[in-house]
């Protein structure tokens, strides 16, 4: 088994155009995506974020990284929220991925959680023994 | 990525348990279900790659086993009037009838246990029908050939046939044992998977990981039932450590050595979360929950030597209390022997457990006699100790390990 974040993606267009639509439709519509995740027992995480103008850029272009406020003008794709789940293969992450309730402007990157396996050349490197410490203390896995 | 086959092993994954459930629910026969199903999936891998997968899969294949069915049945009509007039009822079934619904799931899952099968053809069944795997997988997961599985199945499923077996959740009067069997075939791939000693280390890794998926499936059926919460709460608690069991060479690392930061925290907070499930249902908790409870303990400490022994002896004493047998009141002993001044009242206690002529064969217990032995400086006893239980080891790594504690307390 492995896990995968789906990772949506959305346009500042496609974002204002959920403005006009019913919320409680979108909250019901969502819920029944992740409870038919969570019956089939491969929903392991995941979370939403607020809207984008809460948010701020630090950018590495220049000398010094700058902060920018958002919204961030011109559009792009922004990232909205995540789900982990932890499937048998890539292509049931992608059936996973299909079924979710996203409109037009809306993308879901998929991919693979990184896990002990793939740094099995380095594991004498400092951090890398370091990391686990690191999780321990910050709770994650 | 547009491989039709993979599609398919993936839809089959996500829907096939609910298509071979509501199949069973209008047939009422598991068996004829699970071949409809596989004709349909048959079908589906012919006329797939020229048509492109169907907008609703799960109905497309629904509808395919359908009319399998009733072309089937008409076709047989000689053998017997059960089937022509089934066939002339299912070909005038209100189309909703098809839909599947809750409970089909359920009974899938107490069918697929069915105390009328071997332990090995539950097993197969369960990761068949209610996990969705191909043969193949199921051969790669349990380390046996193609064939093997295939004949486990088509025998699990004669026998359902046979024995006629009813396609329903089993009243009240039946609940508790067949509920146990469910639990006991989950948790028994769990262990194959998580204690196994032969085998890819990842691959038992992934049979691991399948026992729990079946297991919240579980949960989420089965709310209201603190068993099933504490069994997955074990398994998660228990998975959380994979990571950790064994060192670079695959050897096996025991808890008291184990690198803690190497566990893995988020499955082991989803552990504590089921185990807190089972203590909110308010009805006490079962051997699986207080098996969890006391991986819980050792989950939560923050070192071996920091581990709250004493919590673990009284939840062992509920344990016996629930499921006496040697292998809890040996690990009772192993807990026991890590409180204050509890190493001699535990090697007495494992005394008397081989006394009573459990285990006397087991390079357990002799083993924990060896460790008890030499903490109380009877270094030569404990020497003598672990040789034998290297001798009764029943596999290399383990005799390896063994003969190793010995010869470090060899005599210089």
């Amino acid at each position: 088994m492995t896990k995968y974040m789906l990772i949506m993606r959305t346009t500042d267009a496609a974002l204002e155009a959920t403005k006009d639509l019913d919320f409680e439709e979108i909250i019901n519509a969502m819920g029944a995506y992740n409870e038919a995740m969570m019956n089939a027992g491969v929903l392991i995480g995941g979370d939403g974020l607020t809207d984008p103008s809460e948010g701020f850029v630090v950018d590495f272009s220049g000398e010094e990284p700058i902060v920018t406020d958002g919204p961030y003008g011109e559009t792009h794709e922004l990232f909205n929220g995540f789900w982990l789940l932890q499937v048998g293969s890539r292509e049931e992450a992608a059936e996973w991925a299909r079924r979710c309730p996203l409109g037009p402007g809306s993308k879901l990157e998929v991919r693979r959680v990184t896990d002990e396996s793939d740094f099995a050349d380095y594991a004498d490197n400092e951090y890398v023994q370091k990391e686990a410490g690191w999780r321990e203390q910050l709770g994650t896995a | 990525m547009d491989d039709v086959s993979g599609t398919l092993d993936a839809l089959w994954r996500i829907e096939g348990s609910r298509i071979v459930a509501t199949l069973a629910r209008v047939t009422g026969d598991l068996a004829e279900a699970e071949d409809l199903a596989q004709e349909a999936l048959a079908e589906a891998l012919r006329s797939w790659p020229t048509t492109g997968v169907p907008r609703n899969p799960a109905a497309w294949l629904t509808t395919v086993a359908r009319r399998r069915a009733i072309d089937g049945w008409r076709r047989r009509e000689a053998l017997d009037d059960r089937r022509r007039s089934l066939a002339r009822d299912l070909a005038s079934l209100a189309d909703d009838v098809w839909q599947p619904i809750d409970d089909d799931l359920l009974r899938l899952v107490f069918t697929a246990c069915h105390p009328a099968l071997p332990r090995e053809g539950q097993v197969a069944l369960t990761l068949r029908v209610v996990a969705s795997l191909s043969t193949a997988e199921i051969a790669r997961l349990l380390v046996v050939s193609v064939p093997a599985v295939q004949q486990r199945i088509v025998r699990a499923k004669r026998t359902l046939s046979e024995a006629r077996v009813p396609f329903e959740v089993p009243d009240h009067t039946e609940w508790k044992p067949r509920l146990n069997a469910v639990l006991t075939v989950v948790y028994l791939l769990f262990t194959e998977g998580y204690a196994a000693t032969s085998g890819d280390r990842w691959v038992r890794r992934d049979l691991a990981d399948e026992a729990l998926r079946v297991g919240r499936v579980l949960g989420r059926l089965l709310p209201r039932e603190p068993e099933v919460h504490g069994l997955v709460a074990l398994m998660e608690l228990q998975a959380s450590r994979f990571a950790a069991r064994t060192d670079a060479a695959g050897d096996p690392v025991l808890l008291a050595d184990q690198d803690r930061r190497l566990w893995d925290q988020a499955q082991l907070r989803r552990g504590l979360a089921a185990l807190d499930r089972v203590d909110a249902l308010g009805r006490g908790r079962g051997p699986y929950a207080l098996q969890a409870a006391i991986a819980a303990c050792h989950a939560t400490a923050p070192s071996f030597a920091a581990t709250d022994w004493e919590r673990i002896v009284v939840l062992y004493d509920a344990l016996l209390a629930l499921s006496p047998g040697p292998v809890v009141r040996l690990n009772r002993a192993a807990a026991l022997s890590m409180t204050t001044d509890g190493t001699r009242p535990a090697l007495a206690e494992v005394e008397a457990i081989t006394a009573g002529g459990d285990l006397a064969t087991s390079h357990l217990v002799t083993s924990v006699r060896a460790e008890l032995l030499q903490r109380l400086g009877r270094t030569a006893e404990a020497r003598g100790e672990f040789l034998s239980a290297a001798a009764q080891a029943t596999n290399d790594r383990e005799r390896a390990w063994l003969e190793g504690k010995a010869a470090k307390l060899a005599p210089s």
